[in-house]
């Protein structure tokens, strides 16, 4: 089998049934990195001799006759916020290559490791996840493998690229503000962020605390739901993590988006799109036979509240490093964070209260609709470097504006779906945001989108890239 | 409302320079007797930056200035949203 482009499905079943094993899986998904991550740039660590092991394990369970896991011999790789035993947990820096080697493994790595998933590394990610480009001054820019000159996105860029590049078909990501949507998106594959408190964030390196989320990036709807099942489930060590027994959506997938009220957000997400955002937009919405439009009320008030709530928490966080080690950050981000923590508090506070009003404002939307469907990104993949783009006319800084319809999203901590519309020759996707706690609506829609062909991550030429 | 504050609100913000600081500018000279007066947001940022213990090397402040520009600007679209006193902020701490 083609382990390069296999949905993790189609290989935990093979690994299942004896078609292939979880060491010939994981050989191969080695083999892969270190023919294409040059170019990539996707991995800052990869742990072979750890997934070998576990991949042994696995063999000999099967052999064993014991019954596997639905990930069994699946590999993933985490950006590298996420704490794996034995490594220092870098999220993008440099100053946190002097941290002490975590001594566990982030909770949702045990999870997806207890159903048979094989770490096989560490991605690459925009320093301390302030960022939407992929870039980082210091292991280098992940790459698009959809045109290695152009962005993955961020933060979670080395997740974005490692998946649409074939390198794993599961990558974890975060996402504070649109750092799993964005880089869906631009390399044209599948995100989910959950909703706010439904997956642990433990032993994982924070950003903004009250905006955190942790999610996969896949290949496909079913890779995504079961990624996203065996991850589920409370963690006393994530305070914010909900109480919330396990709600599978893997069942629930081939019930399809029939009966689900769905509407087109209007207003602030369709200004600044571009002709591409726009024509994934309305493939998505014709797809599903949706014409009717709404507007999340103040959706410009909720992304400066998320802006200024992001740069205050930020800064705060990252205060006694930018005392003692401001020369160390990556310009770009220092000085973000730098002003970040001068914001005067009443601001943020302001802003804490207006997220109320916003998130009730909008929850009532819900009685009336049931899912919602917005673009993920202004604008496809811009060059590594580019520094501005235009946006509704105006002149924009690229870094702090790709994620303007994903952060008045998470800043209520909806759930969403990022579908891939594959448009040559590059993709851009499409949020399908659904209430709190129903990622299940997100996921069937987004199911059925991929079975009539709307949606889909399409293989990129690597070695034409090379 | 000041007209900083509605120049903050329309997200045009420009920093204020004093007509003094302009004509000395074009004139290559300063004026007699009257030094140019310093944009607030620097004297702001160099502010913040002692409460904070933050030692700045002269070559981030511009581009620090810059972002708190930005972050301002942004604040001042909801600073003034009308909201009741007894709003509740959204993150609720349970003891």
């Amino acid at each position: 089998m083609d382990t390069a482009w296999a949905h993790a499905s189609e290989i935990a079943a093979a690994v299942c049934d004896g078609r292939t094993s979880a060491a010939a899986v994981v050989r191969a998904a080695l083999a892969r990195i270190a023919n294409h991550d040059r170019v990539l740039n996707a991995f800052t660590a990869v742990t072979a001799e750890r997934a070998l092991a576990k991949a042994a394990a696995i063999d000999a369970e099967r052999a064993r006759g014991r019954r596997l896991g639905a990930l069994a011999g699946v590999p993933f790789a985490v950006k590298n916020l996420f704490d794996i035993a034995g490594l220092p947990t870098l999220a993008g820096s440099k100053i946190n290559r002097d941290r002490a080697p975590a001594t566990r493994d982030a909770t949702v790595i045990a999870r997806l490791e207890a159903h048979g998933a094989v770490l096989v590394g560490a991605l690459n990610m925009g320093e301390y996840a302030y960022d939407f480009t992929g870039e980082n001054v210091h292991y280098g820019a992940s790459r698009n493998p959809h045109d290695v000159s152009r962005m993955t996105g961020g933060s979670s860029g080395g997740s974005g690229g490692a998946v649409a590049g074939g390198l794993v078909p599961i990558a974890l990501g975060s996402d504070t503000n649109g750092s799993i949507r964005v880089p869906a998106s631009l390399c044209g594959i599948f995100g989910l962020k959950p909703t706010y408190g439904r997956l642990s964030r433990a032993h994982t390196f924070p950003f903004v605390a009250s905006l955190d989320h942790v999610g996969p990036l896949v290949r496909s709807t079913r890779d995504l739901a079961l990624a996203y099942d065996a991850m589920q489930g409370h963690d006393d060590d994530d305070p914010v993590c909900a109480r919330r027994p396990v709600e599978a959506v893997a069942p629930l997938l081939e019930r399809g988006s029939a009966g689900l009220r769905i509407a087109i957000a209007d207003g602030y997400f369709r200004a600044g799109a571009s002709a591409q955002a726009q024509a994934a937009l309305a493939r998505v919405a014709a797809a599903l036979g949706v014409t009717n439009e709404i507007e999340l009320p103040e959706a410009k008030r909720a992304r400066a509240a998320a802006y200024v709530i992001t740069a205050s928490e930020g800064g705060a966080l990252h205060l006694g490093r930018l005392r003692a080690r401001g020369r160390d950050f990556d310009p770009a981000v220092r000085d973000r964070l730098i002003a970040g923590a001068m914001i005067p508090a009443a601001h943020v506070v302001k802003a804490q209260k207006f997220r109320r009003w916003y998130r009730e404002q909008v929850l009532a939307l819900f009685a009336h609709v049931d899912a919602v469907l917005a673009p993920a990104t202004p604008c496809t993949a811009p060059a590594i470097g580019q520094q501005t783009f235009m946006l509704d006319g105006v002149e924009l800084p690229v870094r702090a504006n790709l994620g303007i319809y994903t952060q008045p999203i998470s800043f209520i901590g909806l759930p969403v779906v990022v579908a891939p519309v594959p448009f040559q020759p590059l993709p851009i996707g499409v949020q399908i945001i659904a209430a709190p706690w129903r990622e299940d609506v997100a996921l069937r829609i987004a199911h059925a989108l991929e079975r009539a062909g709307t949606v889909a991550a399409t293989r990129p030429s690597l070695e034409r890239a090379e | 409302m000041t007209k900083q504050a509605k120049s903050l609100r329309k997200g045009k913000f420009k920093p204020s320079r004093a007509p003094v600081a302009k004509a000395s500018r074009a004139k290559g000279r300063r004026v007699k007797g009257k030094p140019p007066r310093r944009d607030p947001l620097d004297s702001f940022v160099d502010a913040a930056a002692h409460a904070l213990d933050l030692k700045l090397e002269p070559a981030w402040k511009s581009a620090v200035k810059t972002n708190l520009e930005v972050t301002l600007a942004l604040a001042a679209l909801f600073a003034d949203f009308p909201l009741p006193d007894d709003a509740e902020p959204a993150p609720v701490f349970s003891a």
